[in-house]
């Protein structure tokens, strides 16, 4: 099987805090139709790399692009980056270079969207308010800023139709319909981890970075959350980047799995390959390659 | 409850009620137990008023043992009842909350007319133009601020800068070319709001206290160049003669071509308070219709968004610096208009008008509302306003009190306690429920105590 073409391209990412070095020289591919995770042991600097790839960080070195629709424009890549530019789009496809564009540009024109591991939702606002503030842009394109929606002119009204429309159809996938009305704050934590979720697709992203979706849910919310990713990726057209400790999510989903320790990318490749990976297992265990069996056998394994 | 428990009951009470005594003895002997008097040879006395004070004490006490012995049990076995709030309560508030804003309009366009036909020709002059106009004018800058504060969730100090802004830009403007207030009126408001962005382009970064701070900078910085820039303002002297409002260029005056002359009626200074009255309504109403709607566009609820969480606002592509920019710049407007309008009415300005304390009292009206709402800041404002107003009638205190009473002295006194009051009553403000924007099924009022203030 041919391999799907690259989404987003990672390369040479270095990110200093000072005098730490927070990641060091990754460089990774996701691909367009899979769900790759990225794992670690605390502190590996995941959610560094997360924040470099939306915008919140500016990366100390580093190349980080996104292509939409056609493979062809990773072709664009050297003179895009040559040139200076943040982005080229073409009517079949375009190229970011994520590490040149602000925050909200990052979701807004590369349609990359995120979650946050500490839940960020609007707590004061309802659950179908949270979901049309990620319609912003669209809403505002429509409403002539402002302009003409103060007035009710224009095609505002339609918009908003359809922006609840949308709303609606996240809200039916994520089971909360019943509490759209509610306000967000009011939620039990597992409904708040699917709303911020479904606030994220509310953005049509392309690629959708969850930062430890399964924290915090019992087993059978984590398995529903399961579904709801699969189900992301597979009738989306969404792709999907994971931070992850539950492994049994991780194992039972990802197509792909990046690992990182220190910063520093350890292992790459298909689930099975890093589960059975002994500088990951060190990693994990905290230990040196060499002192891998000793310590296994120290613990049971 | 156990004779044991009623004893340990009272025990507290009194011990409560001594420690309030206490305080309330401390307080009071500078503020009212001690009186500096001038004799007949001019020197100044030191005299002592105990009855007055311990009276006054003795009610505290009495406060203090009511509160602990009936009203703080009551609260408990109420608390204890468990949430009883049912729907059709909360829906009942609800259509309240519907009903309550057509008529309270209904209210204040038939308002000159009731006062006309309670009070007659000659009081009403009082009621319109102290009461009236002097609320709304409160009301319009409580609307403008509150979408910097209460929806954009950013803390403004200075606000009383974009009131100056737009009551020079007016004085001036009128004065020098003669433009009417109508002209005069969107160009202020213009000014004010390219203020607004001036102000918001350097405190973009900044957040909370330290925002705060610079905006209370900002204000003064507006008034001590309003003071010093003498040539164009004529400093503290202000700017008299300034050209009142005149009705499709009829005048309000006792001249042959003024209103009065004009319509055959006989000439009062009332035609003029009507006229201006029915303007600062107009404004306010404008103001309080572009606020609602711009709550149910993106726009505005960005601005929420904002003032619950600015990171998550940026992770879903909204560019929170020109949210804030265009906070700042609405916001900074409708005070522009007010200022236009403020210098209309009085027809002198001077840097007097704009001081700390404005800013303080507009943002208080916001908090005392409950913030984001409208209809909280209006009653926050005839009250706060109205409540002063009528504090300077507190002629009948003085039957209590002695006839050298001077009740306006204790205006400031009585209305910081009934602001501490209304904040014990009411922590997130009179009206402490978010309504939401839009819904699918059901308009439910979002609780206060999720929505958050902001920090920044």
């Amino acid at each position: 099987m041919k391999a799907a073409p690259a989404l987003l391209e990672v390369e040479h990412l270095t990110m200093r805090f000072g005098g730490l070095v927070a990641v060091n020289d990754l460089g990774f591919t996701a691909r367009r139709g899979e769900i790759t995770a990225l794992i670690g042991p605390n502190g590996a600097g995941k959610t560094t790399v997360f924040n470099c790839i939306t915008g919140f960080y500016k990366p100390t070195e580093g190349r980080i692009a996104v292509v939409h629709g056609e493979a062809r424009m990773w072709d664009e890549l050297e003179p895009l980056t040559r040139r200076g530019d943040r982005k080229v789009v073409h009517s079949t496809g375009a190229l970011f270079l994520l590490e040149r564009m602000p925050d909200y540009l990052v979701s807004r024109q590369a349609k990359v969207a995120r979650t946050f591991q500490n839940i960020r939702l609007f707590s004061g606002m309802t659950v179908l308010e949270n979901l049309l503030v990620a319609q912003h842009a669209p809403l505002m394109r429509a409403s002539g800023f402002s302009l003409f929606g103060i007035l009710g002119l224009g095609g505002y009204a339609r918009a908003e139709r359809a922006a609840l429309e949308k709303a609606r159809h996240w809200l039916d996938l994520t089971g909360l319909i019943d509490r759209a009305d509610e306000p967000a704050g009011a939620l039990p934590y597992g409904a708040q981890r699917r709303l911020e979720i479904a606030r994220s697709m509310c953005t049509d992203p392309v690629l959708l970075c969850l930062d430890e979706p399964a924290a915090g849910l019992n087993p059978r919310e984590s398995a529903a959350l399961n579904e709801l990713i699969l189900s992301i990726r597979d009738r989306h057209d969404t792709s999907v980047l994971l931070i992850e400790h539950d492994m049994s999510v991780v194992m039972e989903i990802s197509d792909h799995v990046i690992v990182l320790d220190y910063g520093v990318k350890i292992a790459d490749g298909s689930p099975v390959a890093v589960r059975n990976d002994q500088k990951v297992i060190a990693a994990y265990l905290g230990v040196a390659d060499d002192e891998v069996e000793a310590a296994e056998a120290e613990v049971g394994l | 409850m156990s004779p044991a428990g009623a004893s340990a009951t009272a025990r507290q009470a009194a011990k409560d009620a001594a420690i309030w005594a206490a305080i309330a003895f401390g307080v009071f002997i500078p503020l009212i137990g001690l009186q500096a008097v001038q004799d007949i040879r001019g020197e100044l006395r030191l005299e002592t008023r105990w009855p007055l004070l311990f009276s006054l004490v003795a009610v505290v006490v009495g406060i203090s043992l009511l509160n602990s012995l009936v009203l703080a049990p009551w609260h408990e076995r109420r608390a204890r009842r468990a949430p009883r709030r049912n729907a059709t309560a909360e829906r009942l508030r609800i259509a309240f909350g519907r009903g309550f804003v057509p008529v309270a309009i209904a209210f204040v366009i038939a308002f000159p007319m009731l006062s006309l036909w309670l009070v007659g020709f000659q009081g009403s002059i009082k009621w319109i133009d102290n009461f009236g106009i002097q609320i709304l004018i409160y009301v319009m800058l409580g609307f403008g601020l509150n979408i910097v504060v209460g929806l954009a969730g950013l803390l403004d100090l200075g606000y009383v800068a974009f009131y100056a802004v737009g009551a020079y830009s007016y004085a001036l403007l009128a004065k020098e070319f003669g433009f009417s207030f109508f002209t005069l009126l969107p160009l202020a408001g213009m000014l004010a709001a390219l203020w607004g962005i001036i102000l918001g382009f350097p405190v973009l970064r900044l957040r909370g206290d330290y925002l705060a701070i610079v905006t209370l900078a900002f204000g003064e910085i507006i008034r001590l160049v309003l003071i010093n820039w003498v040539p164009v303002t004529n400093g503290y002297a202000g700017i008299s003669g300034i050209p009142r409002p005149t009705f499709f260029g009829i005048p309000f005056n006792a001249s042959d071509t003024g209103f009065a002359a004009t319509f055959g009626l006989e000439f009062s200074p009332l035609y003029r308070g009507i006229f201006l009255y029915y303007i600062i309504l107009a404004l306010a109403l404008l103001t309080a219709f572009v606020t609602v709607r711009l709550r149910r566009l993106p726009i505005g609820r960005a601005w929420e968004a904002l003032r619950e969480d600015e990171i998550a606002c940026r992770s879903l592509g909204i560019d929170t610096t020109a949210t804030k920019l265009t906070a700042f710049a609405i916001g900074a407007m409708f005070g522009g208009f007010a200022g236009s309008f403020f210098a209309a009415r009085q027809g002198f300005i001077s840097p007097e008008s704009f001081t700390f304390m404005e800013s303080a009292t507009i943002l208080a009206i916001v908090v005392l509302g409950g913030m984001g709402s409208q209809v909280g800041v209006a009653i926050a404002a005839v009250a706060m306003i109205g409540g002063t107003e009528l504090l300077r009638e507190l002629d009948f205190l003085k039957s209590v009190f002695g006839r050298e009473f001077d009740p306006t002295q204790y205006r400031m006194l009585l209305f910081g306690f009934a602001m501490v009051l209304i904040m014990i009553w009411k922590p997130r403000g009179l009206i402490s429920t978010r309504d939401p924007s839009v819904f699918l099924k059901e308009r439910k009022a979002v609780s206060g105590k999720l929505v958050k203030e902001g920090h920044g």
